[in-house]
């Protein structure tokens, strides 16, 4: 640990998301005049509803919570050279089984929310450990694995909320947690609850870890240069069972989030409406935080942002919210290219 | 003779034994009426999106142009595609506003790949994700209701009844396509330049073939294909879109290309067998007596859980373009 330093921050990257992020807003705005909406004012309602007040800060930092998660998942495939796109599906089963810890046995109130959030890391790991053991063994491709285990996971959670979790009262849900398996909110009225402190200290984890250890800059030197790694004696199917393994963690804690540490509901619905989406979500965001896990936190309190205040902009401006995932997928693309500055800066000297 | 050299392939036997086997088994079905639905014409529906998606990306992978985005593209084209049926009152001017709705996203992908020289895979995603959103928001700006939206029975794209039962004629156009890709691709100067630009884009350069048009023309041709597709599925199908029409197909169109390591023929015939295990994954949820055992929630998986046995199982050496997914840069 003594060697370990904080490396030297170069803007490059920081120009390179910023750009991507104002080309996805500017598409978006012409989204908007398409179909009819001013952009201005759906813009000023929707960042002044995501930052406008302290409260609606800490709501943002709700929404942000599981998405630093996820995209931690995607960012560990990238720098092992996987492209991980199973958060979803491992997302899923993490709610399952935090949702199942929390609301079907009793514990005492520590360790209680110790065991259900661990239920759900284990959950979601597990449901990762097939698609490394694929590529590992047969090399199937992990963008086709892992979507068909979303959907196997998709059908799944529907099966088990339906037929052993649901609450007798509200079908449509799970039985919420139990008092003593909830995070505490962290201010009236607010859906913020403790479980950040723990999801931030995951991703300084997983940082430390990456940068900072022997096992890390294994895993690195495979996503960067897989045959020096095998030179060196890098077993790159260890690495990549790990990446899995990692990354399932971090989804599955991600949906136990939104179960035992997301007020009012404390619990899973049916249709997974209070999950759904947040691992696709979390690529985008990933890749704005350029796929590092301290990135990762701040790119998600940007897009925690959108999404919260995508409410109001849709009470106010009646642009529909849904919009904001749109915006999220552009920046992406808008990401993918990586000559796109200086594309835009030939356009403009000419 | 390009197809008897494709013979010889071990893989295309164990793919000829599958298709015989679905063909034993859509007979048993049918001969002693085990099914309420059609297994033969349900599973040909299940097809004829897979096997137009995946012809289409076999032609633009051919030219070394990688989309992963098809999920977006089947999605985003669907709901275009039931918007255009309804601006010119035909279901027959749906799919073609589909397929342009495809192409449109095609030639984007293309120019983003080819001069922006993206990472193709990561925009293919991001295709998908602004699909997901962008198909909510779309239907909430149109129709004005979230997630679903009926379409008018005059415009629904009516099947055509053939001596082996109801056939739409996008699922023969479908098989048509698969053949005509195949010519295309062997039998033509365009299609060997194709073949070439994926294999060694330099060589093609020197050779004076515009290695962007080439490839933007195929990126074209595939999101069409794709978008026909996608309209297909709320037109001549279901009668219905919802916000997650596509379920996946666009993955599993992916997985029949891997499967079919690039020749449109092989691709269709995986198609026959993945819309077959759909076809049969609605067979069974609707038979009496066997939906009662068996949950709903797992013959959903079915689909999904064949994909991944036959990848696993067929997965072998392929030889897939030189160039592919890489964009060319002149030195």
């Amino acid at each position: 640990m003594k060697r370990f330093k904080i490396p030297e921050v170069p803007m490059r990257p920081f120009i390179q998301s910023g750009v991507g992020v104002l080309l996805g807003l500017f598409l978006g705005a012409l989204l908007m005049v398409i179909f009819g909406y001013d952009p201005i004012i759906a813009y000023y309602w929707l960042f002044r509803g995501a930052f406008g007040s302290v409260s609606d800060i800490m709501e943002t930092l709700a929404f942000a919570t599981p998405l630093m998660l996820t995209a931690v998942t995607f960012a560990i495939g990238v720098k092992t050279g996987l492209f991980n796109i199973g958060a979803e599906g491992q997302m899923y089963l993490g709610a399952v089984g935090a949702a199942a810890a929390a609301g079907a046995i009793t514990l005492p109130a520590g360790l209680h929310v110790a065991v259900a959030t661990a239920f759900g890391m284990f959950l979601g790991a597990l449901w990762a450990v097939p698609v490394a053991l694929l590529k590992m063994w047969r090399g199937v491709h992990e963008v086709i694995s892992t979507i068909m285990f979303n959907w196997i996971a998709f059908h799944l959670a529907t099966y088990l909320i339906v037929y052993y979790l649901a609450d007798p009262g509200r079908a449509e849900r799970t039985v919420p947690a139990l008092p003593s398996a909830r995070y505490p909110t962290l201010m009236e009225g607010s859906t913020l609850t403790a479980v950040v402190f723990i999801v931030v200290a995951f991703c300084i984890g997983i940082y430390i870890y990456l940068w900072g250890t022997k096992a890390g800059y294994e895993l690195r030197l495979v996503g960067v240069n897989p045959d020096a790694a095998s030179y060196a004696g890098v077993s790159s199917r260890r690495v990549t069972l790990l990446s899995f393994v990692i990354g399932g963690l971090a989804a599955g804690l991600a949906g136990a989030s939104q179960i035992i540490g997301r007020p009012p509901a404390w619990s899973l619905y049916a249709t997974l409406g209070n999950v759904i989406a947040l691992g696709f979500d979390g690529i985008g965001v990933a890749l704005i935080g350029r796929n590092h896990p301290i990135g990762g936190i701040f790119a998600a309190v940007f897009y925690g942002g959108l999404r919260h205040g995508s409410r109001l902009m849709e009470y106010r401006a009646g642009v529909f919210s849904e919009l904001v995932r749109a915006i999220n997928g552009l920046i992406v693309v808008a990401l993918a290219i990586p000559e796109i500055v200086a594309i835009i800066r030939r356009r403009f000297e000419k | 003779m390009r197809v008897l050299s494709l013979l010889k392939g071990k893989k295309v036997l164990w793919l000829l034994v599958a298709v015989v086997l679905v063909a034993i088994l859509i007979y048993i079905v049918e001969e002693f009426e085990l099914s309420p639905v059609s297994l033969l014409e349900g599973g040909l529906l299940a097809m004829t999106p897979l096997a137009l998606t995946a012809v289409g990306e076999c032609i633009n992978e051919k030219a070394g142009v990688v989309n992963v985005g098809l999920e977006g593209i089947l999605l985003i084209s669907s709901v275009v595609g039931v918007f255009g049926a309804e601006l010119f009152g035909n279901g027959f001017l749906g799919l073609l506003v589909g397929a342009g709705t495809g192409a449109f996203i095609g030639v984007v992908f293309g120019v983003i790949s080819v001069y922006g020289k993206a990472d193709q895979v990561v925009a293919g995603m991001g295709i998908n994700i602004f699909a997901l959103g962008f198909v909510q928001y779309l239907l909430m700006s149109i129709w004005g209701f979230p997630g679903v939206h009926l379409v008018q029975r005059n415009l629904l794209v009516r099947p055509i009844y053939t001596p082996i039962g109801q056939l739409s004629v996008v699922t023969i156009f479908a098989i048509i396509v698969a053949g005509l890709a195949h010519i295309f691709l062997y039998k033509t100067v365009l299609g060997f330049r194709i073949r070439a630009t994926g294999e060694s884009p330099q060589a093609v350069d020197v050779a004076g073939v515009r290695v962007d048009r080439v490839r933007i023309l195929s990126s074209t041709l595939g999101g069409a294909l794709c978008g026909l597709a996608g309209a297909f599925m709320p037109l001549a199908w279901f009668g219905v879109v919802v916000k997650e029409i596509s379920a996946g197909r666009g993955f599993i169109a992916l997985a029949c290309v891997v499967f079919a390591g690039l020749e449109p023929l092989l691709a269709l015939a995986a198609a026959l067998i993945f819309g077959f295990s759909e076809g049969f994954s609605f067979a069974v949820a609707v038979t009496p007596g066997v939906k009662e055992i068996i949950p709903f929630y797992f013959v959903n998986m079915i689909p999904y859980i064949t994909t991944l046995v036959i990848v696993t199982i067929a997965i072998g050496k392929k030889r897939f373009p030189k160039a592919s997914g890489v964009p060319y840069r002149r030195e």
